[in-house]
């Protein structure tokens, strides 16, 4: 028999502004009860994060404009209205932290950095707890051992950057549970980790639900991750819920569009056949052979030097023309890396990196002045991951399109704006958004114009360094499909940088699979995902959430 | 190459998941704003903030009035009137009463001079019987619209030439208040300006080279600007005002006060500079730039410059008041600008005297001229400092 412990009815929330206001949610209905994981899915923007604020009362700027927020307590047997309180008075106060607990997105900003971890915990217990300084040191230890950090009577007293990711993650579940609360709210706890990491995240946090008996509302975008945890779902879009229901039921009867749409794009990459039909040519555009680059270590005064982090170790990999070739693998794993020493950003201390020029000429990437008269900027093109920081926001977008085709000299006045209205139209642009600024765009219009930019002087190859990864789900889906589609119309050698399995499964023909600066494993895609064969690779698979709740893997 | 928009392309895969080309819009979203440029964003963000709305108003004034200097003074500043040392400041009337009823008719009173039977002190009292009427674009003397039309026509001014117009008072030597004030703020800003420029010039270049650049030229001017800045300016500038010759002419020291003034001055820009060629760097879109095939000149021109000019502007409204304030010490030491020339600083050293205070208050105006103007830069540079990024979160 489970209780319910928060019901929210009819909750509205808006951002007042000076020509009136903007709805950020509308009539937002849904209970929280206890041992149950509920899950909050939907896109960017879609009124997610700013429920679960207006469940703690903090969303200023914006105000709750009209709903009702019930706090049961269960063994009082009282209820308590939030949304009524003052948001800085003293009775929401004693709910935030000890009641109700939020874990955030972002493990490193949450956390201070000038404050040891353990300084962090001992805080939030002694506000809403009655014990003294040791009772409290003792606590927090307890919460530490809880979820699973290693050695919790010295890692109390480390700093936040002294720990890894996953660890601060850890670290953060560990203070907000110090009080033992009933509602714990995690906001995308998962996003910003590493596959293997999500996994251990997700496997800590249904393992202390379970022993807890909490409620937990998860937010998140990743169906996968929805699958794996959710005991109900709650389905977003532009601030309104359109559908709720248990986990399973969603998942195999949704009723609602707009979930099916979500669940078509969470599957079709993992369920659609890979579809490359014609092999690539034998044609090899690309070749490293034993590639190798340390960063040396930050220069001391009067010390020597000593080698520092080893971000490429013998890296030997080949794209071929008309192939993609997916790189995959975790932070810090030396992708990027690659891709720089591609791109003459870095030059390797050992190994080669040959480009072969369309005039039939070979270039060597290893050596700067191959760059210089920029015939290999213009047949290798970047796709970049941030839609936002890779505009420049000061030109309009016919200026970002048109500046390689300009400088090139290849194009100027009513041509290159023809030229200009023709790339966004093959991007899925109308025309007419060349006068535009890029803010006025969302991410994937924005990651389209970068497409358009990097398609315009007609390259060869194209790096794209986590193209899709900042991406929304159907958009991602959209954006990798013009990709494909531009690929076979243009011939282009993609080389896709990226961490997500189902992506890199449903778009490369070949992946190359990177550990700690070293590739462990070369194979077709299909290969890779399906038979892994190197262990680290395995694990790496096994940690892939799978969007289908009956085939629960990861924390069962 | 063969464009094909997606609507032709094969619905293959689950290419059913494409929807619109231009993707679902949130309705919420207010789409019809995309076309405005940086420019536009700044002057409305600029615009909400009333304080320095109307700082730049009262700067227009003053940037005015130093143009129109000679428009703008009734009296010859230089023009020393021995029968009216120390005169009090007359306030101005613009409705006439007199016996035909009431007509608008700009006027002051004139004075009358009474002598203390104790201190046998003279002391000027208004004399509300005389009224001395004004005329509006008077001609009197003589002076350069802009340093090069001769003319004589002057904003306000007594219908009779010799009657006294003492709008804030007169000095020592019977001098017009009003006037050198309007003339200094002429050389006040004006050296707060020219300084400023001359130290934006210093600090762009080199600051922009030692971020662009970076190494061993970054290294050496990052160091020199710290040994700069680690110099107490009062004692250095005295040191280098000292060592000018004291033949040069009251121009030639102007040019020198202001050189001195940059000298110091670049430093701050320069680091202002350098940080954002740093951040910039950092930036997606100017590595984008360089893979598009831009020259070093035009990713610095065409797409970092852009980004940080509103912060150049920021930081150089912020260091003109600072140049202005310099100048002022300077010159009140005695160190700076000399008479003949009329600066803030050069007015104020005649309100140095305690007995002077006491009898002619109206002598610290030119402090209050300070006052306003180094508040108002202040507050247009916080105004376009919040404007300065319209893109930040």
């Amino acid at each position: 028999m489970t209780t319910t412990v928060l019901e929210v009815r009819g909750l509205s929330v808006a951002f007042p502004h000076r020509k009136g206001e903007t709805t950020a949610i509308s009539d937002v209905s849904f209970d929280l009860k206890l041992g149950e994981t509920t899950c909050f899915v939907g896109e960017s923007g879609s009124g997610k994060s700013v429920t679960a604020r207006a469940v703690l009362n903090i969303v200023e700027p914006a105000v709750i404009k009209s709903g009702a927020i019930n706090l049961v307590d269960v063994k009082a047997g009282q209820r308590i209205e939030l949304s009524g309180l003052d948001p800085d008075g003293a009775e929401i106060r004693a709910v935030r932290g000890a009641r109700i607990a939020m874990i955030f997105q972002e493990p490193m900003s949450s956390l201070s950095p000038v404050h040891t971890i353990g300084q962090q915990i001992i805080e939030a217990i002694l506000l809403h707890q009655d014990v003294d300084a040791a009772g409290a040191r003792a606590k927090a230890i307890e919460a530490l051992r809880a979820v699973q950090i290693a050695n919790p009577e010295e890692a109390i007293d480390k700093y936040p950057f002294e720990y890894s990711g996953g660890m601060r993650q850890r670290a953060m579940i560990a203070m907000a549970l110090g009080c033992e609360p009933d509602i714990l709210i995690a906001d995308e706890p998962t996003t910003a980790l590493d596959v293997t990491t999500q996994a251990e995240i997700l496997k800590l946090l249904k393992g202390l639900q379970d022993t807890r008996d909490m409620a937990v509302m998860f937010i998140t975008h990743d169906m996968g991750v929805v699958a794996e945890i959710a005991d109900q779902v709650v389905v977003m879009l532009h601030g309104a819920v359109v559908e709720t229901g248990p986990v399973d039921q969603v998942f195999h009867a949704p009723t609602h569009a707009y979930t099916k749409k979500l669940l078509k794009a969470a599957l079709g990459l993992d369920e659609a056949p890979h579809g490359r039909i014609a092999p690539a040519s034998d044609e090899v555009l690309i070749e490293t052979r034993g590639l190798s680059l340390a960063f040396p270590s930050k220069k001391k005064l009067l010390k020597k030097r000593k080698v520092g982090v080893q971000a490429l170790d013998d890296v030997s990999i080949a794209l071929k023309r008309g192939e993609i070739l997916g790189i995959v693998g975790e932070s810090g794993s030396g992708k990027t890396t690659l891709a720089r020493v591609l791109m003459g950003r870095f030059q390797p201390q050992e190994g080669t990196a040959l480009y072969h020029s369309r005039d039939g000429g070979t270039r060597d990437l290893t050596d700067k002045a191959s760059f210089r008269d920029g015939q290999v900027y213009r047949e290798m093109r970047m796709i970049f991951q941030d839609p936002y920081g890779s505009l420049n926001p000061r030109m309009t977008v016919e200026q970002i399109i048109g500046e390689p085709l300009l400088v090139g000299g290849l194009l100027k006045g009513a041509a290159l704006r023809k030229r200009v209205g023709e790339l966004l139209e093959r991007v899925g642009l109308p025309a007419s958004a060349m006068e535009r600024y890029p803010h006025a765009f969302s991410g994937g219009q924005r990651q389209r114009i970068g497409i358009a930019r990097a398609i315009a002087l007609d390259p060869r190859v194209i790096i794209a360094d986590e193209a899709t990864s900042a991406l929304d789900g159907s958009i991602r889906a959209q954006i990798l499909d013009l990709l494909l589609a531009l690929r076979d119309e243009l011939d282009l050698a993609i080389l896709f940088i990226a961490h997500d399995i189902g992506v890199v499964r449903y778009f490369c023909d070949r992946v190359a699979v990177m550990h700690r600066g070293r590739v462990v494993e070369t194979g077709t895609a299909l290969q890779i995902c399906d038979a892994p064969q190197d262990p680290y690779t395995q694990r790496l698979i096994a940690a892939v959430p799978i969007p289908d709740p009956r085939k629960r893997h990861l924390v069962a | 190459m063969t464009l094909i928009t997606p609507a032709d392309s094969p619905e293959d895969r689950i290419g059913a998941v494409r929807d619109t080309p231009v993707g679902e819009v949130d309705p919420r979203i207010d789409h019809s704003h995309g076309t405005e440029s940086q420019w536009q964003l700044i002057r409305r963000r600029f615009a909400k903030h009333r304080l320095a709305v109307i700082s730049l108003w009262i700067l227009g004034l003053f940037v005015f009035v130093a143009v129109f200097a000679g428009f703008v003074a009734p009296n010859d500043p230089g023009n020393v009137k021995a029968r009216y040392t120390y005169a009090p400041p007359q306030a101005l009337h613009f409705i006439d009463r007199s016996d035909e009823g009431w007509s608008f008719r700009p006027h002051v009173y004139g004075y009358k001079v009474e002598i203390e039977p104790e201190a046998l002190r003279r002391t000027f009292v208004i004399d509300e019987e005389k009224k001395i009427y004004l005329t509006f674009f008077k001609r009197s003397w003589d002076y350069k619209l802009f340093g090069l039309i001769p003319t004589d026509i002057h904003l306000l001014g007594p219908e009779k030439t010799r009657d006294p117009f003492y709008l804030f008072g007169a000095d020592r030597l019977g001098r017009d208040m009003f006037s050198r004030l309007v003339y200094g703020t002429q050389i006040s800003l004006s050296v707060g300006l020219v300084g400023v420029i001359m130290s934006l010039v210093l600090g762009v270049i080199i600051g922009g080279a030692a971020g662009y650049f970076g190494g061993w030229f970054d290294a050496v001017t990052q160091r020199a600007i710290e040994f700069l800045r680690s110099l107490p300016t009062i004692p250095l500038w005295m040191g280098l005002a000292a060592a000018m010759p004291s033949d040069w002419s009251p121009l030639q020291t102007y040019f020198a006060i202001t050189l001195i003034l940059s000298f110091l001055g670049w430093t701050e820009l320069a680091r202002v500079v350098r940080g954002r060629f740093l951040a910039l760097n950092g930036e997606d879109y100017v590595a984008a730039a360089r893979y598009d095939g831009c020259s070093h000149l035009r990713v610095i021109v065409r797409h970092m410059v852009p980004a940080f000019t509103s912060h150049i502007i920021t930081a150089a409204s912020l260091a003109v008041p600072a140049m202005i304030l310099a100048e002022t010490a300077l010159s009140f030491l005695g160190l700076g600008l000399q008479a003949p020339v009329i600066s803030w600083g050069v007015l104020l050293q005649e309100a140095q005297n305690i007995r002077t205070l006491a009898t002619a208050p109206w002598l610290l105006l030119p402090g209050a001229a300070i006052v306003i103007a180094v508040l108002a830069m202040n507050f247009i540079g916080d105004g376009l400092r919040d404007a300065a990024d319209p893109y930040a979160k």
